[in-house]
This record gives structure tokens, C-alpha cells and sequence, in this order.
């Protein structure tokens, strides 16, 4: 890939993290809100392929390597997380779980 | 003399048994540690006596018991030193002190306290004893302290009375006041002289000090003002009426006999300060003159038995004052050991009369006692009669002493003498007020006379000792300065011992016969209120002293100066509430922040801020 193309990943990868934290923020699901993470996580991918691309060098795509293994553990831990606060509240929302407030 | 440490440590010893052994000791063992203790120290004195009496020259003795303080060149022992003065002192307390013991052990029984009573008393015996054999003025602090906390434990010694409680706490501020300067002055004479030491003071100030120079007079003045407030002399005298809330014994034995004339004992023991500061050996005689007289007049107006006593020991107490300013100096202890006697006498008496009439104390529910009462009638006659002075008595030796030494003083000799001879007719005039007041009129109410081993006894021999005192020869003389020589001429003898005896007629007309009733001043009863309070000195020091106090301490109720503390709590209490809110639970507002917070450090990284 030519390094000129780097702007444009770049720039799609800031609005793709953008997107995704703004989900995360605006969200009241936490399901909505884990994708949103995925979305940010992919978008840090993105970010880590195009510079190992741009620069010819492979710890780009061994970071986005590792960086899929965090999402897939992330989504491990959350979905449990997630379906045990379904069987208590009987819905997603976080902003029921506001109980540790000062 | 080596068993002079025996005769402070025996009621000492006397204090800390009864002190260990509370609630365990039975009555008669408690009244056999108390008096008992005091007794045996009366016959170490007696010992100790015959050793000095019987050394070819009376010399001082020294001894050094223990070293106590060492800091800085100042050293401070528990040293004991006997000379004339203490030895004169020892028989006043020992003696004295071991009649009203045994007195109080009869007065005293039915109390539920008796155990706390005697150990009170044996300890003030201890400090009072510790006072005039200190051989320094720090250990002489010690016990003028001491003697201190026991009158303030004794005045308040029926403490459910909120009224005792108020009258020790009194007692104890307004001598404290005295404390404070005299402290003041014991810190200016070690900066002067170098040491504490008595002994070595005596010798030092002559050499040391110019005559009416600064130092001398400040420090003589600050002593003074620890004498005034011990011996209850002008200014400091408001504490000690107050202070006949206390049992009787306890009125007799230290507000009577003991612990005032303390006062009278500093001044003659530091006599080589105040002679080189004769303005303040002056205002001594002033301060005892105004004190008689104030005090007379007053006691013209009390209706309670007891409160009469105590302005007429006010007003014996000035005469002691008058005999130190005017150079009387043994006349001075003289006065001191005859009033002891018979101030004890009469006070002893009137706690007779007290309980007879079951704890009346007022002159005006009681009448008629001669009869009922023959005992103290003729004790309290003799006791009477020692205070007004009448020859042959003990106390007109030494008030007699005491006038014809005024009469020599310089250009106001003759002032001073007709002052003092004034205050001899006003004592006669109260003294005998009170007498025909109590035994002669009509017979009101019934009486109930203590009697037995341990109320007559100590009476008569009181009685008898009152008559004859003015025999003894102190062996105080050799150690103070000599008296003015020479004798006043006749005529004022005369008056003065026929001014008291017309007061006595006064008395008689007035109160027996019921003549002369306009002397009783009846329409000006303001003035009277005026007189009964005291000359307004309880009123004045509430609006000067206690009222502005009292305004302050409400003003800093809330304690201005715990300001700052508190702004400093305050400001971090609020910044606590502004950042607990931050925690608010929400989630997706932690998020957000996280999130500011990052683009923020970015932004800083990347110097865009």
C-alpha cells in the first residue's frame, strides 16, 4: 500500500473510533454499548494495519492480532456480565446500576 | 533535734493511713489515727523544744532531708530549718491543733465522713507544718499550697451544698490571686539574690539591696500581695467570710488559728527584704489598719455567729499587718500565738452553741444561754475578753504590745496608735454585742448541750491557756529585728484600755438594758445593708471583675480563636461534597469524562492547548 493512503485509513479510523465512542456514550443498552467497544476496537485495528502497512513493518498486524484477543476476552466477560444483569433487573439498561454513586 | 522531720511527717503518715485505709477503718480507729497523729507531732515539738531549750547558745538548725530540685544552679531541697520563728510557730499548730483535733473528733462524729474530715485535717497539718519549717522558699511555697488545696477541700467538705461548693472555689480564686504575684515575687528575689535559700536570703538582702530601691520594694510588695490574700487582708479579704461554710473545727483550726496568719509568718520570715523597702513595710500598717477597721464595722452589722468571728479574725489578722508595718515585729508573732488561742477558743465555743441549738447559727434566734450553757458561757466570756483586749488577759499583753510600738513610729506613730486604739473600741462594741446577744435576754428555743471527754475538755484547757499566754515568752524575739524602744507616755495606756470597756458599756446599754436604741442606726438601714455586705467589696469585684468576664466568655462562647481550625474543616468539607458528586453511579458519565479527560491529556501532549 502507498503511504499517501494512510490519511485516509487514518481518518476513517478516528471516525470509526469516534462512531463507536459516542455509542458507548450515548447508550443506555449494554449490548448496543459492547458492540460500540467492538467498534472502537476495530478502529484501533485499523489504525495499527494501515501504519504496519504504510511503513512495511509487521508489528501492525500482530498488535491487531492481539488486539482481537482482547475484544474476544472483552466479549467473553461482558455477555456474562450482561446476562446476569438481565436475570436481576430484567433489562440491559446501566443506568440502573448506579447503586455505587457517592 | 534530729527528730524535727518527725514532726511534718506524723500527720502526714496520719494523712496517708486514713487516705489507704478508706472505708476500712472503724470510727474510733479513724478519730484514734487523726487525733493521734497530731498529738504525737505536738510531742516531737515538745522533744524538739527541750534539745533547743537546752543547747547552751539557741542556735538556727539546718538540715537537708533530701535534694528535690537541681536545674541550672538552682538547687532546691526538702530542707528543714528551725529557728525561734518556727519553733513558736510549731507550738501555735502542734498545740493549737491537737485541742481542735480532739475537739473535732466529738464535733465531727455523727458525720457520715468522718474518715475524709480527719484526713483532710492531717494533711493541712502536714502542709501547714511543711510551710514553717521549710528552710527554702520553694518547699515554703509547697506548703502554702498545700494548706491552700485543704482549705479549699475542707470550706467545700459538705459539697452537696451547692453554696460550700461556691464558697471554696472562692476561697481558692481569690487566694490564688495572692499565689500568682507571690510566685511572681520568689522568680524576681532568685533573679536578685541567686538562691532561695531562707537562711542565706536573710543574710544577702542587707548587703545585696539598696535601701527603698526598686528591687527590694517590688519584691517585698509581691510578697506582700501573697500574705494579703492568705490572711484575707484588704484587698484580697472577701474569701474568708465566705469560708465559714466549712465545719466549725475546720473555721477554728485553719481560718482562725493557722493557715491566715501564714501570711503574718511570711512577712516576719522575709523580714531582711521588707526592712529595705519601707514604703511597703508601711503600707503593711495601713492595709492591717484599713483591714481593722473595715472589718470591725462590719462585723457590727453580721447576724451569723460564725461570719462575726471571721471579720473579727480579719480584723486580728490586721492587727498583726499594723504590727509588722510599724516594726513590731515580735509583738507581731506574739499577737499571733495569743489570738490563736483564743480564736480557737471562741470558735470552738460557738460550734457548742451550734449544736446545742441544733446547727442555729443566727445571734437573733438565740438569747438567754447563760444559764443553759454555763461552759461555754464562761469560755466564751474568756475568749471575749482576750479579743477586746482586757487586761489580764493573753490578748491584751500583745495588743498593748502592739499599740505602743505604733505610738513610736515616726511623725504618724500617734496617727496610727488612734486608729488602731478606734479599731479596739469597735472590737469590744461587736465582740460584746455578740456575747450579750447570745447568753443574756430571753431564753429562745431549746438546747441540747454536747457534752463529754470530747467537748469540754479542749474548751477549758483553751480557756485556760487563753488566760495565761500572755506570760509565755515566744523564742521568736531573737531571731527578728528588735522592737522601738522606749514606752508612750501613761495617758495612752489608759485610753487604751478604757476606750474597749466603754464599748463593752455601749454594748451592755444597748442590747442587755435596751437604751440608746438610735446607736443602732435603725432609720439608715442602707447604710446598714452597706455594712453588712461587707462595704460593697463582693459587689464591686462582681460588676469590675466577674461581670466583664463573664461578658467575654460569652462573647467567645463559639471561641473565636477555634476559627481557623474550623475554616480549614469547612473548606475541605465542601471540596469532599464536590467531588463525591463526581461519583454519581451513572456509567455512561464516567465514560464521558474518561473520555474528555483523554482528549484533554492529548491535546496537552500534543501542545495544541
Amino acid at each position: 500500500m502507498d503511504s499517501q493512503y494512510i490519511d485516509h485509513a487514518m481518518i476513517l479510523a478516528g471516525l470509526l473510533f469516534c462512531l463507536g465512542l459516542v455509542g458507548v456514550m450515548v447508550r443506555r443498552n449494554l449490548l448496543f454499548m459492547m458492540i460500540s467497544i467492538e467498534v472502537m476496537l476495530n478502529a484501533a485495528g485499523l489504525a495499527f494495519i494501515a501504519a504496519g502497512s504504510a511503513w512495511g513493518q509487521p508489528e501492525g498486524q500482530i498488535m491487531f492480532l492481539a488486539v482481537i484477543t482482547l475484544g474476544a476476552a472483552e466479549v467473553a466477560v461482558g455477555l456474562g456480565l450482561t446476562l446476569l444483569l438481565f436475570r436481576h433487573h430484567n433489562n440491559v439498561n446501566v443506568d440502573h446500576l448506579n447503586l455505587l454513586r457517592g | 533535734m534530729q527528730q524535727l522531720w518527725l514532726i511534718p511527717c506524723l500527720p502526714l503518715l496520719g494523712f496517708v493511713l486514713l487516705v489507704l485505709g478508706h472505708g476500712r477503718l472503724s470510727r474510733s480507729l479513724v478519730r484514734l489515727v487523726g487525733v493521734g497523729s497530731v498529738a504525737l507531732a505536738a510531742l516531737a515539738t515538745m522533744w524538739v523544744a527541750q534539745d533547743y531549750y537546752a543547747a547552751v547558745t539557741a542556735q538556727a538548725y539546718q538540715v537537708l532531708l533530701w535534694p528535690w530540685l537541681s536545674v541550672a544552679g538552682l538547687e532546691v531541697g526538702f530542707g528543714l530549718y528551725l529557728d525561734g520563728l518556727s519553733l513558736s510557730m510549731l507550738f501555735v499548730i502542734t498545740g493549737v491543733g491537737t485541742l481542735i483535733h480532739w475537739y473535732a473528733s466529738g464535733y465531727m462524729w455523727q458525720d457520715a465522713d468522718y474518715q475524709r474530715f480527719f484526713a483532710y485535717m492531717n494533711l493541712f497539718v502536714a502542709a501547714m507544718l511543711m510551710l514553717v519549717l521549710a528552710d527554702n522558699l520553694v518547699l515554703l511555697f509547697l506548703g502554702w499550697e498545700g494548706v491552700g488545696l485543704c482549705s479549699f477541700l475542707l470550706i467545700g467538705f459538705w459539697y452537696q451544698d451547692p453554696a460550700n461548693g461556691y464558697a471554696a472555689r472562692k476561697a481558692f480564686v481569690v487566694t490564688r490571686v495572692g499565689d500568682t504575684a507571690f510566685a511572681i515575687g520568689l522568680f524576681l528575689l532568685y533573679r536578685e539574690l541567686g538562691t532561695l535559700d531562707l537562711p542565706t536570703i536573710m543574710r544577702l538582702a542587707p548587703e545585696q539591696f539598696v535601701m527603698g530601691a526598686n528591687q527590694p520594694t517590688l519584691i517585698a510588695a509581691l510578697l506582700l500581695a501573697g500574705a494579703l490574700g492568705k490572711s484575707a487582708q484588704l484587698p484580697l479579704h472577701t474569701w474568708l467570710p465566705d469560708a465559714m461554710a466549712g465545719p466549725t473545727p475546720v473555721s477554728a483550726l485553719i481560718h482562725a488559728a493557722t493557715m491566715v496568719t501564714a501570711g503574718v509568718y511570711l512577712i516576719a520570715r522575709n523580714h531582711a527584704v521588707f526592712l529595705q523597702a519601707p514604703d511597703v513595710l508601711f503600707a503593711v500598717a495601713l492595709i492591717g489598719l484599713a483591714t481593722i477597721l473595715l472589718s470591725g464595722f462590719t462585723a457590727l452589722n453580721q447576724t451569723d455567729i460564725k461570719r462575726i468571728l471571721a471579720y473579727s479574725t480579719m480584723s486580728q489578722i490586721g492587727y498583726m499587718f499594723f504590727a509588722l508595718g510599724v516594726g513590731a515585729w515580735s509583738e507581731s508573732i506574739f499577737h499571733l500565738m495569743t489570738h490563736a488561742v483564743f480564736k480557737a477558743l471562741l470558735f470552738m465555743t460557738a460550734g457548742s452553741i451550734i449544736l446545742a441549738l441544733h446547727h442555729e447559727q443566727d445571734i437573733r434566734a438565740m438569747g438567754g444561754l447563760r444559764r443553759q450553757l454555763p461552759v461555754p458561757f464562761w469560755c466564751f466570756l474568756i475568749g471575749s475578753a482576750c479579743l477586746v483586749a482586757l487586761p489580764p488577759s493573753s490578748g491584751f499583753f500583745s495588743k498593748e504590745a502592739i499599740l505602743n510600738a505604733s505610738w513610736q513610729l515616726p511623725v504618724y506613730g500617734p496617727w496610727l496608735w488612734a486608729g488602731g486604739v478606734l479599731g479596739a473600741f469597735v472590737t469590744a462594741i461587736y465582740t460584746f454585742r455578740l456575747f450579750f446577744m447570745v447568753f443574756f435576754g430571753a431564753q429562745k428555743g431549746q438546747t441540747e448541750e454536747p457534752k463529754g471527754w470530747q467537748f469540754h475538755p479542749p474548751l477549758i484547757i483553751l480557756a485556760a491557756l487563753s488566760l495565761v499566754a500572755g506570760w509565755f515568752v515566744l523564742p521568736a524575739g531573737s531571731v527578728l529585728p528588735a522592737s522601738p524602744a522606749g514606752h508612750p507616755p501613761i495617758w495612752t495606756v489608759a485610753v487604751a484600755v478604757g476606750l474597749p470597756l466603754f464599748g463593752i458599756g455601749i454594748a451592755y446599754q444597748v442590747y442587755v438594758r435596751h437604751q440608746w436604741q438610735w446607736l443602732r442606726l435603725d432609720p439608715w438601714q442602707g447604710l446598714r445593708q452597706f455594712l453588712r455586705a461587707g462595704w460593697g467589696f463582693d459587689w464591686a469585684y462582681k460588676q469590675l471583675l466577674l461581670t466583664p468576664f463573664m461578658g467575654l466568655a460569652r462573647v467567645n462562647r463559639n471561641d473565636l480563636i477555634d476559627g481557623l481550625p474550623k475554616f480549614v474543616v469547612l473548606i475541605s468539607r465542601w471540596l469532599h461534597g464536590l467531588f463525591s458528586r463526581l461519583q454519581n453511579g451513572q456509567l455512561r458519565f464516567y465514560i464521558a469524562t474518561l473520555a474528555g479527560a483523554a482528549i484533554v491529556v492529548l491535546a496537552l501532549a500534543l501542545k495544541v492547548l
